[in-house]
């Protein structure tokens, strides 16, 4: 697309299927302790 | 819904339910602007009276963008429809597992700083160390009660947690020693303001925490105003400056933070950033001051244009630096548009409460550190457990869909709906709204993408040029 360009290809939609195992970092953990951002996390299923 | 705003002559559209950004021209984003509004012909004919005397621009053109945009939606990457709302309450009705814990080692402090919520160590209630006993029934209660969760963070915290490190040597070696027993793995954190750091300690941190939150404001001026010693005599800024360096050194420049905190008498906090940065720092963090809106350091709504502007002017100079090899990782501008967190991370909010819980020196629970001393919010301890069972419950619910504020925000899957402990101190609902803290962090976001833009354009002009 000429006018257009996608930064990312990953649809959170498909997250759905395989997501939710639990085993990412707390966000609280990470340096904020007083804000909440989950932007920034790693995932870390390793069964997807 | 779509979000769309310029910002460093980038034109970003951001689809939120998918989680797609689109970088368009002033054309793309002015069809995208109409969609939803106009029929295709009717946009056809305004963009046709805007921008037909412009080259390159004619009504086949302007179909043509009108096609790619229906393209996106049809592939579910613009104006996509948000199908996560029932799976948030399947999520919430599963039974909660702890995986981390806040440990207050210590609830005493070597430094004053003004702003403190822990009440310069003490929490609204009495000086105290954690016993080696209570922490390691606090790691008991963590491994019996976190399923199969493998991985267990734990963070040492206060107060200042060096004030008790040999219980933290302590803790960590147990924790160790527990591991294999139980298929679990450890991930050890530490945040301290620096003041007992040495090198003993720093060899243990190394070896053994994942992570360390050095705190320090910036500017001498700016730290030593706000983070003064008890007796106000000396620079807390001139200790710790070269102990945090050798820190960041001896870590080869990751897996730490000097985390600086801003507040209304350093509104120009960008500058403290680029100091950090100056220092040789190259993981930094400085966020606004949550203060109730009495403190005269608190922050005001009159301050969020010119901090805002401040955040604007960060992300500027970021990327120049970048482009110079300069570069460094502001904590907030960091996001990642194609790896992240699932959904369910996305819309589940922080785990205060639930799967992060706060332990005091004596092994009371609280939902997380900023609600501890508040005995309204007590969830048991660490022997018996959760005993308030109604006030998890509650927090169990906390999500972006619980928060009203939340339902036509841009930012909600990537802020996962904000700190429940700041939207109880400024609305007195733990699912409120602490509207300062939401227009900031909605300006982070969109700083934090017109980053990514303009490296997409770097990235796309180096190629070029190769």
């Amino acid at each position: 697309m000429k006018r257009i360009q996608t930064l990312n290809s990953r649809n959170l939609k498909d997250s759905l299927k395989v997501g939710g195992c639990g085993e990412c970092q707390t966000s609280c953990q990470s340096a904020c302790k007083t804000s909440c951002t989950v932007a920034n996390q790693h995932c870390e299923n390793k069964k997807k | 819904m779509v979000h769309q705003y310029k910002s460093n002559g980038y034109n970003i559209v951001l689809d939120v339910n998918s989680g797609c950004v689109h970088v368009v021209d002033d054309l793309a984003y002015d069809v995208i602007a109409l969609w939803e509004k106009k029929t295709p012909e009717e946009i056809a004919n305004e963009m046709l009276a805007k921008y037909g005397s412009a080259e390159g621009v004619d009504k086949k053109e302007i179909e043509q963008v009108i096609a790619d945009v229906r393209a996106l939606q049809e592939d579910g990457s613009l104006f996509s429809e948000d199908v996560y709302r029932d799976a948030v309450i399947d999520f919430k009705k599963r039974h909660a597992v702890v995986k981390a814990l806040c440990l207050h080692v210590a609830h005493d402090c070597n430094l004053g700083c003004k702003y403190c919520f822990a009440d310069e160590g003490e929490y609204m209630g009495r000086r105290a160390l954690m016993s080696f006993e209570v922490g390691k029934q606090a790691l008991d209660f963590l491994i019996q009660n976190s399923g199969s969760r493998v991985n267990l963070e734990v963070d040492f915290f206060g107060g200042e947690p060096l004030m008790n490190f040999d219980v933290v040597k302590q803790l960590v070696a147990y924790g160790r020693s527990q591991e294999k027993e139980h298929n679990k793995k450890f991930r050890f954190t530490i945040t301290t303001n620096g003041v007992l750091l040495n090198d003993e300690i720093l060899d243990f941190v190394n070896q053994e925490m994942g992570n360390i939150v050095l705190s320090i404001d910036g500017r001498k001026e700016v730290n030593d105003r706000m983070r003064p010693f008890r007796n106000g005599n000396g620079s807390s800024y001139d200790l710790i400056l070269p102990k945090f360096r050798k820190v960041a050194e001896s870590r080869h420049q990751d897996n730490y933070y000097v985390r600086g905190t801003y507040t209304h008498f350093n509104r120009d906090f960008a500058s403290d950033v680029l100091h950090l940065a100056d220092q040789g720092f190259e993981q930094i963090s400085v966020e606004p001051v949550v203060a109730p809106s009495t403190a005269d350091y608190a922050i005001r709504e009159e301050d969020v244009p010119e901090l805002c502007a401040e955040y604007d002017r960060l992300a500027k100079e970021i990327l120049a630096r970048r482009k110079a090899g300069k570069g460094f990782n502001f904590f907030h501008f960091m996001i990642d548009l194609t790896g992240g967190p699932c959904i369910y991370k996305r819309i589940s909010g922080c785990g205060a409460g639930t799967e992060y819980l706060a332990v005091t020196p004596w092994g009371d629970l609280y939902p997380c550190h900023q609600f501890v001393g508040n005995t309204d919010f007590l969830l048991g301890n660490v022997y018996e457990g959760i005993k308030n069972t109604e006030l998890q419950d509650k927090f169990k619910l906390c999500n972006v869909y619980a928060r009203e504020s939340c339902k036509d925000c841009f930012a909600k899957f990537w802020c996962s709906g904000g700190c429940s402990a700041n939207a109880y101190h400024f609305s007195g609902d733990i699912n409120g709204n602490y509207e300062i803290g939401c227009e900031l962090q909605r300006k982070r976001i969109e700083c934090a993408v017109m980053i990514k833009a303009a490296e997409a354009a770097m990235e796309a002009e180096n190629a070029q040029e190769i």
